[in-house]
Parts: C-alpha cells; sequence; structure tokens
C-alpha cells in the first residue's frame, strides 16, 4: 500500500488534456473523484473508472482526487493520474 | 409515430399543433398557392420617411400576436434587431413571434423581452451560446422552429411563415425605399434573406445609415416592397459584419481532411469542365477550394458556377476566370463584398432561388458538389449541425439539408475526434440533414461512401483515398474515445427542426 502524504498535482487545461490533483483523505474513505469535464454527461463514468483504477492500480486506497479535464483520452487521464500519484507520494519510503 | 429518417415525432406538438412528419427528401409533394403581402396604395410623391423606430413601429401598425421578420447579412455585427426589439419592448407589445433569417451572439441582448413575454416564439435557423441555451431550457411559450434558408423561403412564400412586418438593415437605401447592401459604412454585399421577407410580409421598414438621394443603384430591394424608411445613426459594426479575407488553414488535421476532400471530388466522375459547386466557410472548406484551384489549373478545368455563403477563395477564383460566375446569397468577408460590388459576373441571389425547395427549381438543384461541414455524424450518414454533445443549440441548420438534397455529390468534412468526442455516432443527437442526401464523409482517418452511391464508390477506387465503411470509421473512434453515453433527455420538446419541405424531421428535447 502507497499513502499519499501531500497534495501534488500533473497535466495541464489545454485541449485534449486533464489536469489532476491528488491530496491526501483519512484512512478508509476511499478514493474520492471530484470532475469537471465538457465530456461529462457522455464520458464522465468512464473518466471517474479510469481515475479510481490507475490509482488503485498504484497501491492508493484513500485520495481526494480533483480533476479538470478538456476532453483528454483514457491514456492521457492514466499518465496524469500517475504522475500526480508519484508527485504526493514523493519521499515516502517505499 | 417514426418518421422515416427513423426518429419518435408526436403528430402533435404542444404550442406547434398538429405536424407533418418527415417522408424522405423528396417524398412530399406540395400543395396550394404562394401567398403575397397584402395590398398598398401609395400615392405619387407619398413620404415613405418616418422620423424614428418608435414611430415607424406604430406606422406599421405592429399589435400584439404578430410576426416580426429579421435578416443575419449583418452576423455579430448586427444593430437592428437589438435596436427594433427595445423600442417594441418600449410600447408594450407582447407576444411576438420572432422570425429571423438567423441569430448571432449578439442578439443575445434580448433575452430580458423573452422573460417579459414581448417575445413568446422564435422561428430562425439557428442560435448560439445564451441564446441557444435559453431555447434550450424552454423557456419560450412555444417550441423554437428551426429553418433551413430554403425551408425559411418555402415557409415565407406558401404562407406558413407570415410575416406582419419585416425590418431591414439597409446599407445604402434611397428616399423612396430601393435598397442595396453594396455601399455605405454597413456594407453586407447580398442581400439574398432579405429579398423574400420584402417580397412578402405586409409591411416591410428600411432601416439605413446610409439614407441616399432617389433614385439608388443597383437595386437589390425595389421601392415596390418598402413601405417605410427610418435614417439611424449606425445599423451595424463593419467588424462584426465582415472580416477580413478569410485565410487558408495551416491546421495540418484540417488540411489533411481537405486533401481527401477534394480528391473525392477530383475522382467522383463529375469534375470535369463547367462543373458547379458550393464551398462552405469553415478551415477545412477553404483549404479544399485550395486544392481545387491548382487541380482545376493542372487539368485545364473551368468551372461554370459557383454558389454561397462566398469567401475570398471563391473570388479569387472567380477573378482569375476559372468559375463564369457566382451566385450569391450572403458574404462572409471584405473581398467577396467588395467583388459583387464590381464584378457583373459576380451576382446576388434571394433565398429562395438558392434553396427553397418548392419553387420551380432552386440553384442548388444545378450544383454538382458542396461541401459541408458538421458537429457530429452517424453510421446512417444523418448529419447534425444544429446541437452540442450536451444536447444544447448551439450552431444553425443554414443551406445544409438543402445543398445536400440539391448537389450531385455531398461530401461532410469533419475530424473523426473533437477533443474526445467522437464525430462518428451511432445516431446523431438530432437530425438537421438526412443520411439518403449525404453521399461522402471525408475524416483525416478515413473517407466512407454512402453505400447507396454505388457509382462513387467504383470512382473513388482509384483515387488513392483511405476508403472504409463507414462503421469501421466508427469503430476507430470508439476504439481512441470509448463508446459515449446517451445524453439524457426530458419528454419535453423545446425545438423542432424543420426539413426543407416543412415535415419535421427531428425535435430537440430539454436535456435533464
Amino acid at each position: 500500500m502507497v499513502k499519499i502524504t501531500k497534495p501534488a498535482q500533473a497535466g495541464t487545461v489545454e485541449s485534449n488534456d486533464i489536469m489532476v490533483t491528488v491530496a491526501p483523505a483519512e484512512s478508509g474513505s476511499g478514493i474520492v473523484v471530484e470532475l469537471t469535464s465538457p465530456v461529462i454527461k457522455k464520458y464522465g463514468k468512464q473518466i471517474c473508472a479510469v481515475i479510481e483504477k490507475t490509482a488503485k492500480d498504484c497501491g492508493i486506497q484513500d485520495a481526494l482526487v480533483n480533476a479538470n479535464d478538456k476532453g483528454a483520452l483514457d491514456c492521457t487521464i492514466e499518465a496524469r493520474v500517475k504522475t500526480a500519484i508519484a508527485r504526493a507520494c514523493a519521499g515516502e519510503a517505499k | 409515430m417514426l418518421n422515416k429518417a427513423g426518429r419518435e415525432i408526436p403528430s402533435v406538438i404542444p404550442g406547434l399543433g398538429e405536424v407533418k412528419l418527415y417522408n424522405g427528401a423528396f417524398g412530399t409533394i406540395p400543395t396550394g398557392r404562394m401567398v403575397g403581402p397584402k395590398i398598398a396604395l401609395n400615392k405619387p410623391r407619398s413620404e415613405k420617411l418616418v422620423k424614428s423606430i418608435d414611430q415607424v413601429i406604430d406606422a406599421a401598425g405592429l399589435k400584439d400576436g404578430m410576426t416580426i421578420s429579421f435578416h443575419h447579412h449583418f452576423r455579430n455585427g448586427d444593430y437592428v434587431l437589438n435596436m427594433v426589439m427595445e423600442a417594441i419592448a418600449r410600447k408594450g407589445i407582447k407576444d411576438l413571434t420572432l422570425a429571423p433569417s438567423s441569430l448571432s451572439n449578439v442578439h443575445e441582448a434580448i433575452i430580458p423581452y423573452m422573460d417579459e413575454g414581448v417575445i413568446t416564439a422564435v422561428e430562425t435557423s439557428g442560435a448560439r451560446g445564451k441564446l441557444g441555451k435559453y431555447f434550450t431550457e424552454g423557456r419560450l411559450k412555444k417550441p423554437v422552429i428551426i429553418r433551413s434558408h430554403g425551408g425559411r423561403a418555402r415557409a415565407i412564400e406558401c404562407g406558413e411563415l407570415k410575416i406582419d412586418v419585416a425590418f431591414i438593415g439597409a446599407p445604402a437605401c434611397d428616399t423612396y425605399g430601393n435598397i442595396n447592401g453594396i455601399s455605405g459604412k454597413s456594407a453586407c454585399g447580398s442581400m439574398g434573406y432579405a429579398i423574400v421577407d420584402a417580397e412578402h410580409a405586409d409591411k416591410v421598414v428600411a432601416i439605413t445609415d446610409n439614407l441616399v438621394p432617389h433614385p439608388l443603384f443597383p437595386i437589390s430591394i425595389p421601392q415596390t416592397n418598402v413601405d417605410f424608411i427610418v435614417e439611424v445613426d449606425s445599423i451595424g459594426d463593419p467588424k462584426g459584419i465582415a472580416s477580413g479575407a478569410l485565410r487558408i488553414s495551416k491546421d495540418p488535421r484540417e488540411l489533411k481532411i481537405a486533401e481527401y476532400a477534394a480528391a473525392v471530388i477530383e475522382y467522383s466522375g463529375q469534375f470535369k469542365e463547367g462543373y458547379s459547386a458550393q464551398l462552405g466557410s469553415g478551415g477545412a472548406s477553404l483549404a479544399v477550394a485550395q486544392f481545387m484551384k491548382e487541380k482545376m489549373i493542372a487539368e485545364g478545368i473551368t468551372g461554370s458556377f459557383g454558389v454561397g455563403g462566398i469567401t475570398t477563395p471563391f473570388v479569387n477564383m472567380l477573378e482569375e476566370g476559372l468559375f463564369k460566375m457566382m451566385y450569391d446569397v450572403q458574404d462572409f468577408d471584405i473581398p467577396s463584398i467588395e467583388s459583387i460590388r464590381k464584378n457583373a459576373n459576380h451576382i446576388e441571389m434571394s433565398a429562395s432561388y438558392y434553396a427553397n425547395p418548392h419553387n420551380r427549381g432552386p440553384i442548388v438543384n444545378n450544383l454538382d458538389f458542396v461541401i459541408l461541414s458538421a458537429t457530429e455524424v452517424d453510421v446512417n450518414f444523418n448529419v447534425n449541425v444544429i446541437t452540442d454533445s450536451n444536447g444544447v443549440m448551439m450552431g444553425a441548420s443554414g443551406g445544409h439539408c438543402d445543398t445536400a438534397a440539391g448537389a450531385g455529390v455531398s461530401i461532410v468534412v469533419a475530424p473523426l475526434l473533437r477533443g474526445r468526442l467522437p464525430m462518428v455516432l451511432d445516431k446523431v443527437q438530432t437530425i438537421v440533414t438526412p443520411g439518403e442526401t449525404v453521399d461522402v464523409i471525408v475524416t483525416e482517418r478515413g473517407v466512407a461512401v454512402n453505400p447507396n452511391r454505388k457509382d462513387l464508390i467504383d470512382n473513388l477506387k482509384c483515387a488513392n483515398l483511405p476508403l472504409m465503411n463507414i462503421e469501421d470509421l466508427q469503430k476507430i473512434a470508439y476504439d481512441l474515445a470509448g463508446k459515449p453515453e446517451d445524453i439524457p433527455v426530458t419528454d419535453e420538446i423545446v425545438g423542432v427542426v424543420e426539413y426543407r419541405d416543412g415535415t419535421i424531421i427531428d425535435v430537440i428535447r430539454k436535456p435533464v
């Protein structure tokens, strides 16, 4: 299990990108995603699912994720989430 | 009931009553006669000049419940519609139907008059921004009626859209009401949409910032159609009326699409001496014009006529003798306005001549090619240009379905993805142009030909194009973006989309 120790961010608000901010959350709170997106009606569920899955695959159990999406594809979302998590966990002994 | 485009449309729509359902592109045979305006007497040396908009509203006899019209040649630079609506609202007139040829963002200033009940119904080609949102929220008493440019001319000429008072912004107007669009500080070029209003409205009011002595020439709208004239300081912002010369795109994706579209034209079997074309004003369309020009010069082909929506690339081809002439219903940039002023073979036409399906034959019937853009297309080749990915009105029908139905080869150009959104869907949100009239869909990843056009499929085989089934094209998009969910909508109908023949091809339901 990996623990998020500090807030961190990855991505931009350019078209086709997503800005992902991850922050520590209380143990047991799970991965809470706050999403804003121009395609939320058509892809909101899928974006949230990709964020959650990516976070869990990184070993995160509890996190507050704020995602400001600008129409990113899943591969982009995954990359931004991984990077944000890596930054949020930096310095923590593995 | 299901219409012939496969859409579920109630036969009675609240606010509009019973409607005719779309029955195929030429499946509805019109009956009846064209209508005309009230007969009038204007004695010799009578005075048409009225001091103010306030006074002309009284003189025209505008009352509660009437229908008023405007034209959109001033585009986002228009002052006339807002100016007139403000005066009407001041007088306390209510329950009007607003029937402009289209609406631009600048017209969001009239939203308060809709809240106050001054305007309770709207019939237009389209709406964007706050107006589109307002209509989609269902805040008007009646659903908005969306008509194509040809469909609007038809509705006026057959009496379905009866205009009580037409307000016409006149870049040049003489003291007895002859009007043209080519001179003055607010010149807009062609007056094509307003010509139909002027011929059929019961009262016609010219509003001008360029009153000249009688007689004005050339004449676009004659004195025989005009009841009153009002002089004002300014009818429009020249910067909003026309842009500088529209430039060819540098976007590599648009260029790729344009290259494919030009190849479709070249190998279609109809690219030959005397061919005709309408090109849109979007980035890819303008680039197509450039590629076509190169091919025409290389192969020694000249065209017979062009149609528009005129833009600089087309004007250049006219002036270089690559097209014999040009029919013009509206101008988009300053060189086009200059061209209609100086080139005798650049001819103004009315919206009816352009695209009305129920006259003796509009010019779209003679078109060989049209290039059209799209917000979305679907695997049945249907095209949406009116609602966005959230189901909100944000575009305009324009001449889309008119030219698609008329042209020998109708080509729709669109990127395969916009942001994350696939442009080839199972079902478009709203059908404006039925798939039976769309022949080729061109994206940067592939080109799909309507299976009904076996001739084109054969001809394009040697064009070295990435030809594929529309389903395969869609699969590429869905593999990249995922399958989009449907937009949940309520049962409330906030807009109806008329096909050019007056039947209902689709409705816009209020999103949840």
